[in-house]
């Protein structure tokens, strides 16, 4: 064990994993994940906390991550490189592996300009794949960065993202590869909406055994209409929506209703894809639907393990 | 070169209010050739600001002036009889040249009328684009001659992110994705390899994080 997490219990024992996203508030009110949690508890294996993500401020994912502890849930940590040079990162790993956080999700961090402090300096001192390896060096050879030992290292389970529909397509993989030599355990995929084409990914993935190396979550999430689902198409850098889901929403009589249906549709599709380890849930403002969406797709109870 | 786009006309009028005598300083080099402070853009200006004086009810001259290069101690000391008689001077050079002239004549204001942008090249008339951010340490040679450090949004060393779609970057369409261009040269000149390969992360201490920073030549210090 790397880091003795649930989610790296259930995905090293063989079960499929279910993980959700909440992110927090733009406030100090502890309430809004309390019970985003709350929604959630039994339910996944792990519930990933954003970092500023879409670069609006929020309370920190570090501090979402401890109220998640506390309402019995373990957190899957956001940490981007827009924000922290790697002084900062690394002192908010340690203090994160001392409140109990064991998987960090290491990321580049969407861009300043998308947020509510589009003048602000970007940091990005490292980029995502910098991070994992100076993660994996902490915990495996207890050394910072500069090469300085460490007493006590932090043990954390390390994720990363990578999203298939980006370009250039043929590199992708390679990237993933990258990020896999680095030092990544688990990777959420961006949101999968056009299966065939993540299909054809994952064939690229098995070409290289890279899903024998590293766990494959699937990043799916249900759409509520045809307007959300087309300025996702049409707006959402990285976002690849077929036609055919904005169609399905637009022909439904509850929209919201088709768009699980689709969610549903899409985690059949990819529990049989070989190489895929889990779902990661992408519910953004529609927590509440998570439950429905695991129960319906056969994958309670989750498993118990310690 | 050095890029730099004149500032507002009346961010000037308004930096310039209080001022009587104004000597407004242009520079050969790097902004003129991107048609931002060079001899015509100084008569272009100086002629509005005239204007507006004048209708404004303002005394005082408007003085022009354009030297071979306002970066140098030697050109900017010529300058000495006309920025006698002005009180202040409006630089039309880059950020270099304002304070070379600060420095130079200590007594008299020297305000900036460009913003000065970054170092880049004509790519096609009228548009310039940015090429280096100065880092201190090149590694052209391991990105196919295109830098992800001036060049990708976020300054990505193993890019592109998720956000490169069609050759573009998300944060603006008209920004060409460093790391496709990057992807496309290796690609071409068969070092896919370097691709494979983590590239460490920067030592940014010989960039301006380090301080700033000063180039020594022994060979040319007498």
């Amino acid at each position: 064990m790397r880091s003795g997490s649930n989610l790296e219990k259930v995905l090293s024992s063989g079960h499929f994993a279910v993980t959700a996203e909440i992110g927090p508030p733009k406030s100090c009110d502890p309430d809004v994940i309390e019970k985003k949690a709350d929604i959630m508890r039994g339910i996944v294996d792990a519930v990933n906390v954003t970092d500023n993500q879409t670069a609006i401020v929020r309370t920190s994912s570090i501090a979402g991550g401890v109220i998640a502890i506390r309402r019995g849930l373990e957190p899957v940590v956001q940490m981007t490189c827009r924000d922290r040079n790697r002084i900062a990162i690394q002192s908010d790993l340690l203090g994160a592996a001392a409140l109990g956080i064991k998987n960090i999700l290491c990321l580049t961090g969407d861009h300043q300009s998308f947020g509510n402090h589009p003048q602000a300096r970007g940091v990005f001192d490292l980029d995502s794949i910098q991070l994992i390896d100076m993660l994996r060096r902490m915990r495996d050879e207890k050394k910072f960065m500069c090469g300085e030992e460490m007493t006590v290292e932090p043990r954390f389970f390390i994720g990363a993202a990578e999203n298939p529909f980006a370009d250039p397509f043929e590199f992708r993989v390679m990237r993933l590869a990258k990020k896999v030599m680095a030092g990544a355990d688990f990777i959420q995929t961006q949101l999968i909406y056009n299966v065939e084409k993540f299909a054809r990914w994952m064939e690229m993935v098995r070409d290289m055994d890279l899903h024998k190396k590293v766990y494959v979550m699937a990043g799916v999430g249900p759409i509520k209409s045809a307007g959300a689902a087309r300025y996702m198409k049409n707006k959402v850098p990285g976002m690849d929506v077929p036609d055919e889901i904005v169609e399905r929403l637009q022909a439904a009589s509850d929209p919201k209703e088709e768009g699980i249906k689709i969610c549903l549709d899409i985690i059949n599709k990819v529990r049989s894809i070989e190489g895929v380890s889990g779902i990661h849930i992408m519910a953004i403002e529609w927590e509440t639907s998570v439950p429905d969406i695991v129960e319906r797709s056969g994958l309670l109870p989750r498993p118990s393990l310690n | 070169m050095i890029i730099a786009d004149r500032k507002p006309f009346d961010e000037i009028k308004e930096l310039t209010s209080k001022a009587k005598n104004i000597l407004i300083a242009g520079c050969d080099g790097c902004v003129a050739v991107c048609l931002a402070g060079g001899e015509k853009e100084v008569a272009l200006l100086a002629s509005e600001l005239r204007m507006q004086r004048k209708m404004d009810g303002l005394e005082g001259e408007v003085e022009e002036i354009v030297n071979v290069r306002q970066c140098e101690n030697e050109y900017v000391d010529a300058m000495r009889d006309n920025v006698e008689k002005a009180d202040l001077i409006l630089s039309m050079a880059c950020g270099v040249g304002v304070q070379t002239i600060a420095e130079r004549f200590p007594e008299k204001l020297a305000y900036p009328a460009l913003n000065t942008k970054f170092m880049g090249r004509p790519v096609e008339p009228g548009v310039w684009k940015e090429n280096c951010e100065g880092c201190g340490n090149c590694i052209l040679h391991l990105t196919g001659g295109i830098c992800p450090v001036a060049r990708c949004s976020k300054s990505m060393l193993n890019g592109p992110c998720g956000g490169s779609k069609g050759g573009k970057c998300e944060v603006d369409p008209e920004i060409d994705c460093a790391w496709q261009l990057i992807y496309d040269r290796l690609c071409k000149l068969g070092q896919n390899d370097m691709l494979a390969k983590l590239m460490e992360p920067k030592d940014w201490s010989t960039s301006w994080s380090g301080g700033p920073r000063r180039v020594i030549k022994e060979s040319a210090r007498e």
